[in-house]
């Protein structure tokens, strides 16, 4: 069983051996000579106003919010779709009123969302 | 191996985030171990259901995740409504219920 | 030591001491993204126990979803005019003494316990057939009531978190 993990962990240690080549290569082999100019935040661009760091819009949240519950959804509807395979010739309909019934709750919210204007961005 | 190893290993994670939720202060944080104790929590639920050959421990684990995602969801925004009112989020300055 | 130890060992430093980083860590910026190794150890000891649907779920919904929730609620609350995203922490001598407490509590009854299982069957196939299934008829309550538990969070969310 843990054979079939095999490619996933080669796969894995490729992907940090080659971040970490990435990041020391250019440090070690890359030349250095930095002038007020290059070090500037744009450098040939306008100099930038203000500060970097403002508040973010709570706008963001609801999206990143949104996201994760019908993130959970869809990680429901997986096992779903392999059972229902035996649920084939004699009790089909169950499952895929269950799955219904599932999904038109979800539905309830998120006409809800778009009632409440949560999904507006202004 | 053994089943005590993955025991120890959620009982370590579950005594981290039991002293993350007392030693800190931001609601963040303790959220975050709060987060800790429920993986250490699943960790038990999927060792006992794969050493016990059935996978009805792996279902809770399922539901388990489904109510942190949905704690995720909500225990944020209170944390996000209460930072814009009191524009603190430590939780020993949060104290408008003491008498 | 075989290599499913190696792999045990690994997965279990990592999730330990990156557990520890988000406890200890001065910046909260270093603890949610040490959380995200946290994460990424328990998926792994989770595919060690032969549970792969719950280790993919594990990725899918902590470390793909409440991840970002939890950088989006950083973001969101740090006072970002004065940077001052450090943490301080608590009085640690009674904290101290609940964990020995709790931690002592849990050795003695994990060590006394006689607990009855077997050695782990290797299976062959996922156990995303026998889930799904028991979803869909022993536990099919639990499902639909699963889908309210999330349009509630999602209509509180939505409240709480709109602009005024």
């Amino acid at each position: 069983m843990l054979n079939n993990y095999i490619p996933i962990l080669i796969l894995m240690l490729f992907a940090i051996a080659f971040a970490i080549v990435c990041v020391f290569l250019s440090k070690f082999i890359g030349p250095k000579n930095p002038n007020p100019v290059k070090l500037s935040t744009y450098e040939s661009g306008m100099e930038p106003v203000g500060t970097a760091r403002q508040r973010f819009s709570v706008k963001y949240y609801m999206a990143a919010m949104l996201f994760i519950l019908f993130d959970i959804e869809i990680v429901f509807l997986y096992p779903w779709a392999v059972a229902y395979r035996k649920f084939i010739p004699n009790t089909v309909y169950y499952a895929l009123i269950e799955m219904s019934v599932f999904i038109a709750i979800l539905l309830v919210g998120y006409i809800y969302m778009i009632r409440k204007g949560a999904l507006n961005w202004d | 191996m053994g089943i005590n190893y993955f025991l120890i290993l959620a009982l370590l994670l579950f005594s981290i985030g039991v002293a993350g939720v007392l030693l800190r202060r931001n609601a963040i944080i303790v959220f975050m171990c709060i987060e800790l104790m429920l993986n250490s929590v699943n960790l038990v639920f999927v060792s006992f259901s794969s050493y016990l050959g059935n996978s009805i421990g792996q279902i809770f684990v399922f539901f388990i995740m489904t109510v942190a995602a949905a704690e995720a969801a909500v225990g944020l925004a209170i944390i996000i409504a209460l930072f814009r009112n009191k524009e603190t989020i430590n939780i020993d300055e949060i104290n408008i219920l003491k008498w | 030591m075989n290599y499913y130890e190696i792999i045990f060992y690994v997965f279990a430093v990592l999730t330990v001491v990156s557990a520890g980083v988000v406890v200890f860590s001065r910046n909260i910026i270093y603890s949610a993204f040490a959380l995200l190794f946290t994460f990424t150890g328990v998926a792994g000891i989770y595919v060690l126990l032969n549970a792969d649907f719950i280790a993919i779920t594990q990725l899918l919904i902590y470390v793909g979803g409440i991840m970002i929730l939890l950088i989006f609620g950083v973001m969101l609350t740090t006072n970002v005019t004065n940077v001052e995203i450090t943490t301080q922490t608590l009085k640690a001598l009674p904290a101290t003494i609940v964990v020995a407490i709790v931690s002592a509590l849990l050795v003695s009854t994990m060590v006394s316990t006689k607990w009855a299982v077997k050695d782990p069957i290797s299976v062959e196939s996922t156990t995303i057939n026998q889930i799904g299934e028991l979803l869909l008829t022993k536990y099919l309550l639990p499902f639909e009531i699963a889908s309210i538990v999330l349009l509630i969070a999602m209509m509180g969310a939505a409240f709480l978190a709109r602009k005024n």
